[in-house]
């Protein structure tokens, strides 16, 4: 087990060398000169050519990155151009939101999909699984933002169940909490919800076909039994990966949502420096999320080898 | 003499053998259609793509609005002959919008599924040949794939600046990498294959046996793959779009269109539920047909 986790440790090093890699390109491929775009058509030659010696691109390539790099790991991703506020500032004052609307549509989606897709699977044809699979084709087919437009004008504009957009803080009260956070979850955790039910029912169905389950019916166990302490153990290993990928997908995913419903949370910061080319704020925050999501993808492959043995072994 | 009536026999049983395939390839590809026609979602799925089609082709002769005419008098009406989807807060006619938006759309889901297909097999397939070059290649795709998709175009968007072009490379740049990964994993398997080794025997060229004998082989996943990209780049371009990151106005793009409803969602419900639902509808038939065409090439996949 030890040498497992050390050897998938090790592996991440030179994926997270790769990613900083590309995203330190990104910005480099701007055509012109990036210091010029930020700081847009009125700008003198003088302010352009002070932030260019700012942004250090007067240096080297190879050291220019070096230098990022060396700043990253001090926990310095620049300044911002357009507020003269630190990135990372900037990115903490934007965070909770964000981990709110994330861990909130995640919750949703696990508690509704896991189950209904087990049952889906233990009930092949049946209306249940028809309904699953309608279900979890339309959660793949309506993008975040358009199921969010539509719950918006039904729930908000119509019904006036919940806000139409804004965000209340835990201060402000649990419930106004919720309730301002209600339908951007939801439009966030359909498409996950849609995936985990789909790969929950297909990994329970090939379990569930297996020798051991038929075995262990043929001894008389109880049905939930069957379910609930043998074949999930078998299928924890994919709900982990959709669980893994359901994580990234709403950090991701939180940055159109955000800004639909104005929510003042990473998405919605990252969205507003798209229009400000403030490319700092953009390269700090999809590198985070990045290494954020090699470390996920490292810490679902460390949790596989604690629910299926055979995989630290092979 | 009997030399003769020899070689009489001989091309007559490979003619008789060649309509015998003709036969046995007209039976499976009988077979093959029925198969698709008999699964009902993969046939909604390939009835909604091609009315999308159709409708974007013939929208010039669908619908005789002007998707940018600007008409201050007739601003926010509902639904009405004159105006089948109403119209936006400039006056535009909405069906005409939607219309020419499906042209934007399509084009552009189209165009990334293609691009990224060729490239990623081009990628995958010279990767496939040389353990360094594969090495080199798999960590970019790797360092390219651990960025989300929506958030490296956003990216790429943002360095680029707003316009088509820049919101196919994007999308391209997004897409290359799983594909390119998926024709590796596949030419790998199919290097190892005994006939594959023959050619090598007969010395026949790196080149020559990598398109003309591996290539072939793996094209049916990607083509799978493509359908999904097409999907997932129609989703992509509407939600960057929407974000002021994509096409830019007035130009109408589904995304676009969903834009300037939601400033408006209090008066024009219309303006959200048609573009709405030709993306969703899109964007599912394209799955269902891809879920359909794969079925068909891989029985083993379900």
């Amino acid at each position: 087990m030890g040498k497992f986790i050390v050897k998938r440790i090790l592996s991440v090093i030179p994926v997270l060398i790769i990613v900083s890699v590309v995203i330190f390109s990104l910005v480099h491929l701007v055509p012109g000169d990036p210091a010029a775009s930020m700081l847009g058509d009125m700008a003198t030659p003088e302010d352009i050519e002070a932030l260019r010696i700012r942004m250090g691109l007067d240096r080297p390539l190879v050291e220019q990155y070096f230098v990022w790099i060396g700043n990253i790991f001090h926990g310095d991703f620049g300044m911002s151009v357009a507020n003269n506020e630190t990135v990372i500032g900037m990115i903490v004052s934007h965070l909770k939101p964000t981990i709110s609307l994330a861990a909130f549509s995640l919750m949703i989606a696990a508690v509704i999909a896991i189950p209904l897709g087990m049952v889906a699977a233990k009930m092949k044809r049946s209306p249940v699984d028809h309904g699953v699979t309608v279900l979890s084709l339309m959660g793949i087919s309506v993008p975040s933002f358009l199921l969010g437009l539509f719950l918006m004008m039904l729930f908000a504009v119509k019904l006036r169940w919940f806000p139409v957009s804004g965000y209340k803080e835990m201060s402000d009260g649990f419930a106004e909490h919720m309730k301002s956070l209600t339908l951007p979850a939801i439009a966030l955790g359909f498409m996950n919800a849609a995936l985990m039910m789909r790969m929950t029912r297909a990994s329970m169905l090939e379990v569930l076909n297996s020798d051991y389950i038929k075995m262990a019916k043929a001894k008389g166990v109880h049905e939930f039994m069957i379910v609930a302490k043998h074949a999930l153990r078998n299928t924890l290993v994919t709900i982990l990966t959709v669980v893994g990928q359901s994580i990234v997908q709403a950090l991701s995913g939180a940055a159109v949502v955000e800004s639909l419903f104005a929510i003042p949370g990473l998405g919605q910061l990252m969205v507003n420096s798209i229009g400000r080319r403030d490319y700092y704020v953009i390269q700090a925050i999809v590198l985070l999320i990045a290494v954020f999501n090699v470390l996920i993808n490292m810490a679902v492959d460390l949790l596989y080898g604690v629910a299926d043995p055979r995989v630290r072994l092979s | 003499m009997s030399e003769m009536t020899l070689q009489h026999t001989e091309s007559r049983n490979t003619m008789e053998e060649n309509a015998l395939r003709k036969q046995l390839a007209k039976e499976q590809r009988e077979i093959r259609i029925r198969k698709f026609t008999s699964n009902k979602a993969s046939v909604f799925g390939l009835v909604t793509v091609t009315l999308m089609v159709l409708l974007a082709v013939f929208a010039p002769l669908i619908c005789h609005y002007d998707p940018l005419e600007l008409n201050t008098v007739d601003r926010l009406k509902v639904c009405s002959a004159a105006h089948w989807f109403g119209t936006d807060s400039m006056g535009r006619d909405v069906f005409a919008r939607v219309l020419y938006g499906a042209r934007i759309s399509l084009m552009v889901g189209f165009t990334v599924g293609i691009v990224s297909g060729v490239l990623g097999m081009f990628i995958g397939l010279y990767a496939s040949t040389n353990k360094i070059l594969d090495n080199i290649l798999m960590r970019v795709c790797d360092g390219l794939k651990a960025i989300p998709g929506t958030l490296l175009a956003i990216t790429l968007m943002t360095v680029l600046g707003a316009d088509i072009k820049n919101v196919i490379i994007s999308l391209v740049v997004v897409n290359v990498p799983s594909m390119a990964r998926l024709a590796r994993g596949q030419a790998l398997v199919i290097r190892e294959q005994t006939y594959v080794e023959a050619m090598k025997c007969l010395g026949a060229s790196k080149s020559r046996i990598l398109w003309k004998h591996i290539a072939p082989n793996i094209i049916s996943p990607i083509i799978v793959q493509v359908t999904f990209v097409f999907a997932s780049s129609i989703i992509t371009e509407a939600a960057l779009s929407f974000l002021g990151a994509g096409v830019p106005a007035p130009a109408p793009s589904w995304g676009n269109i969903l834009n300037e409803g939601k400033a408006v969602i209090y008066q024009a419900w219309w303006m959200i539920v048609f573009p709405g639902i030709f993306t969703a509808l899109t964007v599912l038939g394209l799955n269902l047909l891809g879920d359909g065409v794969r079925d068909l090439i891989d029985p083993m996949s379900n």
